[in-house]
């Protein structure tokens, strides 16, 4: 199904031909946002950056709290933050919306910011990105409307999508997580903060155009709509499909190109998802309470299988290792717990493994999660929590000094190599 | 007035830089972990205080020197 990508070029003109043009979007009145919030309310549409956090609440949130005065102080006016970062390594379903359908997401970001009385709005990707001189040229050609937007291009780190550390970019210049304050209270520069992620944004500019009946009639009634999904890893043609929530598993591989080898276990979500056994994924859905059922998180919406000759523990490792030095380093339990957990990690991922270290993860694992200033060690502790339970027979052989697979095996899962941080001194330093 | 369980002693583990004083003031609410940080009582950023809590809880928050702590409602 195709909601997302009907345009047959990036140019204003090839969107404009399949999608129409934009409706004009009613502004906000005093206390209460535009009248699309009830379209919105109706679609049900649910955040696609990895929350699935119901869209209308969090307009909801901005308005109340830049509220109470006739008229909106400038130091109140509310702020609109597009996500488009996408710092998960094995996501790549907001580039390919952003190269394709870059005016869609235009769209969305002047219905939203419009909708809750934003006339700022910023579009955040990653620097370095092959898809930011595209947004320039849609940009570029774009009439000038009430909202003004600009593209920033915050460093590509792992934690720097996070919401609380985007707002705090677009505000002081460091993408750090800052304050305990949900942005919608107290964003960039301490101003109400909605952050969407671009791809609920181009859902929004459809619901915009065709109303939230429309966009509701597909999909899983708890989180409807379609969904793009990254898929990777043993499949023979990985890449970004779009289908409606609800999708079997097993479909979506099948789209694929199916697996390439036996399916040894499946990462949902990414890196701050889980994994599920290739059983308990091939009998779940795509949405976020029959992947939940299961034992998955459906996340940033990646499907991940890994299979054939690999070993999952030592994919693992790597994966944690990153995920470690990702750390924004300013809370004890993420700087310390989260290499701790990969230097236990590691010891069982190498063959012969140490009992004493998977003992040891055990009681770490439960002292890293809900410590942080933002989601991060809960996401890496989930990780290494459900790929433990996943391949506890991997865990087992290691344990007797052998592993499944040959040594030399390349690794599958993508781990964005420690000298991007070097070869972009000022990212390093969040700035 | 509100009822004292609506009282909660809440971290803010960006500031907090582990000194663990907030320990000595309310051992009864917290532990310090193997890193030396605060692990609140019942896990997680944000301790349920009843009445009995509230005295260590104060003293907690006055001991921080990093402002890492602070009563809610
Ligand atoms: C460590 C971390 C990394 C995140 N990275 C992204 C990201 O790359 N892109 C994204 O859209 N959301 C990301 N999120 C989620 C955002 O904080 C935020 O919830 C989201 O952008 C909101 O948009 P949505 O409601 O449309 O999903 C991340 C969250 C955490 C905790
Ligand atoms: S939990 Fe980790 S990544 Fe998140 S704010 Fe704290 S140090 Fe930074
Ligand atoms: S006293 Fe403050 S800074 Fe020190 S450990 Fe306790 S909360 Fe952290």
């Amino acid at each position: 199904m195709n909601r997302l990508m009907l345009a047959t070029g990036p140019t204003l003109e090839e969107h404009v031909k399949p999608y129409g043009p934009l409706p004009p979007t009613d502004g906000r009145a005093k206390d209460q946002p535009g009248r699309l919030i009830d379209e919105i309310e109706k679609s049900g549409l649910r955040g696609r950056g990895g929350g699935w956090f119901p869209t209308h609440v969090k307009f909801r949130a901005v308005v109340d709290s830049s509220a109470g005065r006739s008229r909106i102080s400038r130091t109140r006016r509310p702020v609109l933050i597009a996500n488009g970062m996408e710092g998960e390594p094995a996501s790549s379903k907001d580039a390919v919306l952003l190269a394709a359908s870059p005016h869609l997401i235009l769209d969305g970001m002047e219905a939203a910011a419009t909708t809750i009385g934003a006339t700022e709005a910023f579009l955040a990707i990653h620097r370095g990105s092959p898809v930011i001189e595209g947004v320039q040229r849609a940009l570029a050609e774009r009439p000038s409307g009430p909202v003004a937007i600009t593209l920033v291009t915050p460093p590509a780190r792992y934690v720097a999508s996070e919401e609380s550390a985007l707002s705090n970019w677009v505000g002081e210049g460091r993408a750090l997580p800052v304050h305990p304050d949900r942005p919608f209270q107290r964003g960039a520069a301490g101003r109400p903060t909605l952050v969407q992620n671009v791809e609920t944004l181009a859902h929004l500019a459809l619901i915009a155009r065709h109303g939230g009946e429309w966009f509701a009639s597909v999909g899983d009634p708890a989180a409807p709509g379609t969904t793009l999904v990254s898929v990777g890893g043993a499949v023979a043609t990985p890449g970004v499909i779009e289908v409606p929530t609800g999708t079997p598993v097993r479909e979506l591989l099948e789209r694929a190109g199916g697996a390439t080898a036996p399916v040894l276990g499946v990462l949902t979500g990414g890196y701050g998802g889980s994994w599920m056994s290739a059983d308990a994924a091939l009998a779940a859905n795509w949405d976020p309470s029959s992947l939940q059922a299961g034992g998955g998180t459906i996340g940033a919406s990646i499907l991940w299988a890994v299979g054939g000759d690999v070993c999952p523990l030592q994919e693992m490792d790597a994966v944690v290792e990153w995920m470690a030095g990702e750390s924004a380093g300013q809370c004890g339990p993420c700087m310390f717990g989260l290499p701790s957990l990969s230097d236990d990690l590691h010891a069982v991922a190498v063959a012969p493994a140490d009992d004493l270290a998977l003992k040891r993860l055990d009681t770490r694992l439960g002292l890293v999660a809900g410590r942080g200033g933002c989601k991060h060690p809960d996401g890496v502790a989930r990780f290494v929590a459900t790929g433990l339970e996943t391949f506890s027979e991997e865990t087992a052989l290691h344990a007797e000094g052998s592993c499944s697979s040959a040594s030399t095996t390349p690794l599958l899962l993508p781990v964005p190599s420690a000298r991007d941080h070097f070869a972009d001194p000022d990212g390093r330093d969040f700035r | 007035m509100s009822s004292s369980d609506d009282r909660a002693l809440v971290l803010n583990p960006i500031l907090c830089d582990g000194r663990g004083l907030c320990q000595e003031a309310a051992p009864d609410l917290i532990e310090l972990d193997e890193w030396g940080y605060p692990l609140m009582r019942g896990g997680g950023l944000r301790i349920r205080l009843s009445r009995d809590d509230e005295q260590q809880a104060r003293a907690a928050v006055q001991s921080c020197p990093k402002l890492a702590l602070h009563m809610e409602r």
